[in-house]
């Protein structure tokens, strides 16, 4: 194993193409990405658990959404509207969608409806009961989801240097090109660590914001 | 569409049979080894959590860093399609391991000292009795699997061999919409089929679970 290009110093400073750059432009992409595709997904999962109307959406979305193909999503959007950050970005999300979407409905569906009741029961208004009840008590499911969703971007980030963006892909895409061996190996290790601790983050944020009276702490 | 279907018919059926092939061999290889080391997260509970971990981990490494790591690691050539194979195979393993271990925990205790009573030594009652039960749990991890790998296979295309993630990369590098398409159209189809498949089959090993309302 050949690990000069990862310890190589001239590739941690912070000029055009160096490691520290390119996990930066990774994980703008990939925030990019969950934010829009949650402020899509997530009202509709919430609506469609809290109504539970047109549930069968919410179920399928989370099937068609495991089987589309990554790389066939990014390339046909690319070649339908050209290279640049939107068409990728519209790939990305259209990623996210279907797990964040599917996990907040089945968060709110999972409840015991005696606890819907009896929030509808000591008086809360239908927003009350979402926001304050049925929101709260989803969180662990719906974070599952997210992260699931979290991991799935980071991937399809790496495979959006084949279609010339920057990210961590540019490492092994172009030390694939040039026969650089060492070059791949460090853009292999530098994103896995990244999708690694990524979740290990966002496993942390799940335990701060889900209430301790539901993980039993 | 119609047209390019008809010139690269050949094409896309070689590409289409070698997609099967990377997703399902992985699905077979996988299972088999994930069903003893899932036992072995029961049989010994303080394996459980670090099982679990480790599954995590291995699952969230991007699919093309897998990829173009296991050569490195295996010394096999770059354009081998072993790396897919054995890449698939990990989050197969990876993904199973912890289903089957979740799978037999939850079969009731009561069913467990029940088959002791009657006699079953460990093994046979692992067997006839605890694997068939906790089957329903298996077999939807194994869903998740396969569809997963289906959609995962064309990402290899990246590296030279990905099934029918070949008809991507063609389509890209010539901006040529057609081949992309049909290949996606593919792709989600057999992830359909597949699926449908392990449904009938869940449900033809598992009769029981069909009258669980008149059980009870």
């Amino acid at each position: 194993m050949n690990l000069s290009y990862l310890f190589d110093p001239a590739h941690w400073d912070f000029s055009d193409g160096s490691i520290p750059q390119l996990i930066l432009s990774h994980l703008w992409y990939v925030l990019l990405a969950l934010l829009i595709g949650t402020v899509i997904a997530l009202p509709i999962g919430l609506w469609i658990g809290h109504t539970g109307r047109g549930s069968f959406i919410a179920i399928n979305a989370g099937n068609a959404g495991r089987s589309l193909p990554t790389l066939g999503l990014l390339m046909l959007m690319v070649t339908l509207l050209g290279l640049g950050l939107t068409p990728v970005l519209i790939a990305l999300t259209v990623l996210v969608v279907p797990p964040v979407l599917t996990s907040a409905y089945a968060g709110i569906r999972s409840l015991d409806h005696r606890v819907v009741d009896a929030a509808k029961g000591i008086g809360m208004r239908p927003w009350q009961v979402l926001t304050k009840v049925e929101l709260p008590m989803a969180l662990p499911v719906l974070m599952s989801g997210f992260r699931s969703a979290a991991l799935q971007v980071v991937a399809t980030a790496t495979v959006a240097a084949a279609v010339g963006l920057n990210g961590l892909g540019r490492l092994l895409i172009d030390g694939l090109a040039v026969n650089d061996y060492s070059r791949v190996l460090a853009g292999a290790i530098v994103v896995a660590v990244l999708a690694v601790v990524l979740d290990l983050v966002l496993a942390q944020v799940q335990r701060w914001i889900v209430s301790p009276g539901l993980s039993k702490r | 569409m119609t047209t390019y279907l008809s010139n690269n018919w050949n094409t896309v059926l070689t590409a289409l049979q070698q997609h099967i092939w990377l997703a399902l061999l992985p699905v077979v290889i996988g299972f088999v080894v994930a069903l003893p080391i899932g036992y072995l997260g029961v049989r010994f509970p303080w394996l459980y959590h670090p099982l679990v971990n480790v599954c995590g981990v291995l699952y969230s490494i991007p699919s093309l860093a897998l990829f173009v790591f296991l050569p490195v690691l295996l010394g096999t050539k770059i354009l081998s399609p072993l790396n897919i194979v054995v890449a698939l195979t990990i989050y197969t393993v990876a993904l199973l391991a912890r289903t089957v271990a979740d799978g037999l925990r939850s079969v009731d205790p009561l069913v467990v000292q029940s088959a002791t009573a009657m006699g079953y030594r460990r093994f046979r009652r692992l067997t006839d009795v605890e694997l068939p039960v906790a089957l329903p749990v298996i077999l939807a991890g194994l869903r998740v699997a396969t569809v997963a790998n289906i959609s995962l296979v064309s990402v290899g295309a990246l590296i030279g061999v990905g099934g029918l993630g070949q008809l991507f990369t063609r389509g890209f590098q010539l901006f040529y919409v057609p081949p992309i398409l049909v290949g996606i159209i593919l792709s989600v189809l057999l992830a359909g089929l597949a699926d449908l498949v392990i449904v009938l089959l869940g449900r033809l090993v598992t009769p029981w679970t069909r009258f669980q309302g008149a059980a009870s």
